[in-house]
């Protein structure tokens, strides 16, 4: 009886992820059997001509997830590498709650953070700076044109890096630790200095961890929802600066759900959503196997 | 000579790249906080826990949000954890290596990390298309969906640091498992999955976007769970993009209370976590 009553539970798991899927793909079939492909492909987003299309969303988010993970992934690498090699121990402790309180921390704070604070520092000091030094330059100079509005692509990007830092870093810390300490300890017998025995012997050693931890964190920044909605610009619009209003899948979704009216608008966001599952499945679906894969490896060698 | 000298400016230069990075993310911690608590505490008073949510451009206070967050959480809560629980506590007793167990421990990933938003448009398409309309019984059955995941994980990792000597020493006596589970396992691992709970609700308590599609917000004191309900994260980000001051004031604190409430939460449930895990070692 008992363990029936577990199994169900746990068999509901799955029953969970079946009915996101079915559920999702039966709100998208209006929208998906009305455009066809051309969902995919078109720019257009028009509310009143009922002419939808995902193209804006979906370059908005593939091209803040990317942003903001160049940025992430080297600061949380160096966070890791701080808390696991170089942090005192009195000052371990400490860091290590810093860090997982400010991945605690909920997105809409981040969001109302960004623009009242976050968004207006850059539009004074930063943005302006950018086009000036770098807008003239060509091919970058793509990148850094028209006036500094402070929201935009530039500021969702830098938002989400700081938001998915510490899901990085804490993986990574913990992929870290994993390390026999004879390995560690023989290279530095070897001579090799501290940054030696990071490069050459805790990160090939670690590398399907690594990966995991940045896979995961990538994730977290596709399907980011709240912090990227306050300061993004809500722009059905593809263009190539960075400093321009955009939009991305999440950010349409939650800015137009509620004032959707007629059904083929309303179907039209559920399909971007679907195509947002499917996309941080692939990716949360890899990150977790390099993870597992990891955890075996951890404890076959423990 | 020259080599090692340029192996101890490689070496200083990149651990002095790794202080500066802890650096940078401390910074933004520090400075997400100082501007909650700047713009939080200014708008502090009574009036917040004792008035509605008011009309564009006058005073008021959050008691019907903080009351619909309150209530949402606790059924959502209500729901999920205990299906979180009895799921973990298969995959940790039952499940053991076998592929059913295995898929229902990777799925069961996915969903802990899936896109809330994601949650929020399929409650809406199970729950709110049918019944017509928003509800804040919607809005808490799409908290549970997002506790499960997190309170199945917990679960499943506490439970493991039962030492298997006092499961053996239970069925020695002639207990089934079931009562080896509820009377020996559960009361040794009590405070891990209390701390499971805790980190239940610190999630569930900030999530928006899934609140958006099926709670929805309203301006009123309601107790009814068949109509749209007003709740901190909603009210947060339908004030602070309006222009009116005394609404963004509303949102900062609403963010304020919020943030003490989860980073509260967590810091208790680490707490929890440290006190126990030296218990269980021995």
């Amino acid at each position: 009886m008992f363990r029936g009553a577990t199994l169900t539970a746990a068999v509901l798991v799955l029953v969970l992820l079946g009915g996101v899927t079915i559920a999702l793909l039966k709100g998208a079939w209006p929208a998906l059997s009305h455009f066809k492909l051309e969902f995919l492909t078109r720019q257009i987003w028009n509310p009143v001509t009922e002419k939808f299309g995902a193209l804006a969303p979906i370059y908005g988010t593939l091209v803040t997830s990317l942003i903001a993970m160049a940025v992430a992934i080297p600061l949380s690498f160096g966070i890791s590498i701080f808390l696991t090699e170089l942090c005192p121990a009195w000052l371990k402790r400490p860091v290590g709650v810093a860090v997982e309180l400010l991945a605690a921390v909920p997105s809409i704070i981040f969001g109302i953070w960004g623009m009242f604070v976050f968004a207006p520092v850059l539009q004074r000091h930063v943005q302006p700076w950018l086009i000036d030094h770098l807008g003239p330059l060509p091919g970058v100079g793509l990148l850094f044109q028209g006036p500094p509005f402070g929201i935009g692509i530039l500021t969702a990007s830098l938002v989400l890096a700081i938001m998915v830092l510490p899901f990085i870093a804490s993986v990574m810390r913990d992929v870290f630790e994993t390390i026999p300490d004879v390995l560690r300890e023989s290279a530095y017998g070897l001579g090799a200095t501290t940054w030696e025995v990071i490069w050459k012997v805790v990160l090939p050693y670690s590398r399907t961890g690594v990966v995991g931890g940045i896979m995961l964190g990538l994730g977290r920044a596709l399907g980011e929802t709240m912090a990227v909605t306050f300061v993004i610009g809500n722009a059905h619009r593809v263009s190539s600066s960075l400093l321009a209003p955009g939009t991305t899948i999440s950010a349409s979704i939650a800015n137009e759900f509620t004032e959707a009216v007629g059904d083929l608008y309303t179907s039209s966001l559920i399909a971007l959503g679907v195509l947002l599952f499917l996309i941080t499945f692939v990716v949360i679906s890899v990150a977790r196997l390099m993870l597992r894969r990891l955890d075996r490896k951890a404890l076959s060698s423990a | 000579m020259k080599r090692s000298f340029t192996r101890k400016v490689t070496n200083v230069a990149a651990l002095a790249l790794s202080v500066g990075a802890t650096g940078v993310g401390l910074f933004f911690l520090g400075a997400i906080l100082w501007t909650l608590l700047k713009n939080g505490l200014a708008g502090m008073s009574p009036h917040l826990f004792t008035q509605m949510t008011p009309p564009p451009g006058s005073a008021g206070g959050l008691l019907n949000a903080i009351f619909g967050s309150a209530v949402m959480t606790v059924i959502g809560i209500a729901v999920g954890a205990p299906l979180g629980v009895l799921a973990g506590t298969y995959l940790a007793e039952y499940g053991g290596n076998s592929k059913l167990a295995a898929v229902i421990r990777f799925v069961n990933d996915v969903l802990l990390s899936a896109p809330s938003i994601i949650i929020g448009l399929f409650v809406y398409q199970i729950v709110v298309v049918p019944m017509g309309h928003f509800s804040a019984i919607a809005g808490a059955l799409a908290l549970a969906v997002i506790a499960i995941p997190v309170t199945v994980r917990t679960t499943e990792d506490m439970l493991r640091l039962v030492p298997q000597g006092m499961k053996d020493a239970s069925t020695a006596l002639g207990a089934y498992p079931w009562r080896t589970t509820l009377s020996v396992i559960y009361p040794a691992a009590r405070s891990g999955i209390l701390t499971g709970l805790l980190l239940a609700i610190a999630r569930v308590s900030g999530e928006t976007a899934p609140l958006l599609f099926t709670a929805l917000n309203n301006q009123f004191w309601s107790r009814d769970l068949n109509a749209p309900m007003a709740n901190l994260p909603v009210v947060i980000y339908q004030f602070a993009q309006s222009p009116y001051p005394e609404w963004q004031q509303l949102a900062w604190s609403g963010a304020l209370l919020i943030t003490l409430t989860i980073l509260t939460l967590s810091i208790f449930a680490r707490i929890v976590v440290s006190a126990l895990q030296p218990s269980s070692r021995t």
